[in-house]
């Protein structure tokens, strides 16, 4: 919601908080529904036979799951987003994270040993003072709030997540931007062990790493970019890109770098993992944009992933800018987004 | 040992337990969530390489049939054929329902647009016309052009691999180890097309001076 002389009105990326399903709620129905699924399946089989069924369906991956813990943050009111939110675990289950893999199950299957502590995230460059921030800092120093933003994928499919997190000018201002900066680059942790796409091609899809993201000041600086560092109130999953993340919800989601360990403010423009890999592909911008098709995906419509099974999903139309062209077009006057895509 | 005809039933039923299976075990997967929380991609992926793995081993049958001896196996051509159109008619299926959500228009628009959906849709035309060739009613009444009609699946072997190496966004190294698998098969019977006109051509020599 935002004030309008006086008027409180509903944004047009608003919804009733009703329209998002609680993750207790949800997870319940989960748990009733798996209980009667396996309930009937498993008594009709002998006891040897179940366990090997029950390991089929996932049961004992759940012994050494990362842990996450609940934060403490106000909901911000301009952004309680559009639509209903994706499920909790269609958020941590489908993830494109090539650090552990390439496809959308690996890096929840192989991110739960990830070690997030110690962590140390550095802003530095062309600021007034370089900050070294720790896993406390990230949650404690700064004011949490939550925000649900539209996730658009390049590959033309969609989420709505619930994000916890600050803005990240706010930590920006905090080490104190100086007038020469243009850019802001970002980068991830480089830990080959614990990341087995960064240690072998077959798994981590012939990227360079470690990953690297940037973005104009400008886009840096607006109110739509955000440090996440929680989802659905909890604490970042790892394949969700804990401990911290980037959230740029206009723009596709590889721009959204995870699991950051430096942010570098400069005086030019910083090269940008898709766009080193396949610079026809992907441009430095990435701005979501229905009329500027990707070689191998169409981006005039979406598939947003919703509640519900697989023929639930819906097919909608990709807005301009993700449907944040209010905030942001004004960053792009005079570019054309054509070329620059 | 030579197979006889009675080994064949039971190696048709083989076939179709080992093809089955893989589908059999995606349905529990996807019910199960180990296929992730959306698994559209997973779907359309697995069904896709399905239908390659089935080519390959289609085009493995006739070299393994003359190196073994086992004459026989050719009979399985057919069978290992219709599974390779059933795998690639479930990615199509799979792209079509789950990921377009059956936008006709939409699907239209894609062939035309992007080489690797074309390159695939040729492909899959193919072999719906070797599929329905299959019949022995046809097959009898089509002759010597039945043969060339499915020489064409030449063609699909070679698609297919592009289809797939052009699909990818960065996960080149699977689609190049088909299409160097892909090569070396289909090489394979360029060498025995050629020895072959090469033995046929020095007979008719051999006529032709007496």
């Amino acid at each position: 919601m935002k004030f309008t002389k006086g008027l409180l009105q509903r944004a047009s990326w608003d919804i009733k908080d009703a329209e998002v399903t609680p993750e207790a709620v949800f997870n319940d129905r989960r748990r009733i529904v798996k209980a009667m699924g396996l309930g009937a399946l498993g008594a009709s089989i002998p006891g040897h036979v179940q366990a090997g069924i029950f390991d089929l369906f996932g049961e004992n991956k759940t012994q050494s799951p990362f842990i996450t813990s609940s934060l403490s943050f106000t909901t911000n009111q301009a952004f309680a987003g559009q639509g209903i939110a994706t499920p909790f675990n269609k958020v941590t289950s489908h993830n494109n994270f090539y650090e552990f893999g390439t496809s959308k199950q690996d890096p929840s299957e192989n991110a739960q040993g990830f070690k997030i502590d110690p962590w140390k995230l550095v802003i530095e460059g062309e600021v007034e003072q370089t900050l070294t921030l720790d896993l406390d800092d990230l949650t404690k120093l700064m004011v949490l709030e939550e925000r649900t933003y539209r996730l658009r994928c390049v590959e033309a499919w969609s989420m709505v997540i619930p994000w916890v997190g600050f803005p990240l000018a706010t930590l920006l201002k905090k080490a104190g931007v100086k007038s020469n900066a243009t850019h802001v680059a970002f980068e991830t942790l480089f830990d080959p062990e614990q990341m087995p796409g960064q240690k072998s091609r077959l798994m981590g899809g012939g990227i360079h790493y470690p990953y690297v993201e940037g973005l104009t000041i400008n886009e840096a600086m607006n109110d739509l970019s955000f440090l996440a560092v929680g989802l659905y109130g909890k604490t970042l999953p790892p394949q969700n890109g804990a401990p911290i993340r980037l959230v740029v919800p206009w723009k596709y989601g590889f721009k959204s770098i995870k699991s950051i360990v430096r942010i570098r403010v400069m005086d030019k423009q910083p090269p940008t993992s898709w766009n080193q890999l396949a610079s026809h592909e992907y441009g430095f911008y990435a701005n979501v944009n229905p009329d500027v098709d990707h070689p191998r995906w169409s981006q005039a419509t979406e598939r947003r992933i919703g509640e519900g099974g697989l023929f639930s999903a819906k097919r909608i139309n990709t807005q301009m800018f993700n449907g944040y062209g209010e905030q942001v077009a004004d960053l792009y006057q005079g570019l054309d987004l054509k070329s620059h895509f | 040992m030579r197979l006889t005809s009675k080994h064949l039933f039971w190696l048709k039923v083989i076939i179709h337990l080992v093809a089955l299976w893989p589908i059999g075990y995606l349905v529990i997967s996807v019910m199960a969530g180990d296929a992730g929380g959306d698994p559209v991609q997973y779907i359309i992926h697995y069904t896709g390489v399905g239908a390659l793995n089935t080519l390959v081993i289609l085009l493995m049958i006739s070299p393994l049939a003359r190196r073994l001896k086992q004459g026989i196996l050719i009979q399985t051509r057919r069978l290992i054929g219709l599974y390779v159109f059933a795998y690639a008619s479930l990615h199509i299926l799979a792209f079509i329902s789950l990921d377009l959500l059956f936008e006709w228009s939409l699907l239209f628009q894609e062939i035309l647009k992007r080489p690797y959906i074309l390159v695939g849709a040729v492909a899959y035309l193919i072999l719906i016309a070797l599929s329905i060739t299959s019949l022995k009613v046809i097959r009898k009444k089509m002759g010597r052009r039945w043969q060339q009609l499915h020489n064409w699946v030449y063609l699909v072997a070679a698609l297919v691999p592009i289809h797939f190496y052009w699909s990818v966004k960065s996960e080149i190294i699977e689609p190049s180890i088909y299409i160097l698998i892909v090569i070396g098969l289909l090489s394979l019977r360029l060498s025995i097309s050629k020895k072959l006109s090469q033995t046929m051509s020095r007979l008719r020599l051999k006529l032709s001076s007496q």
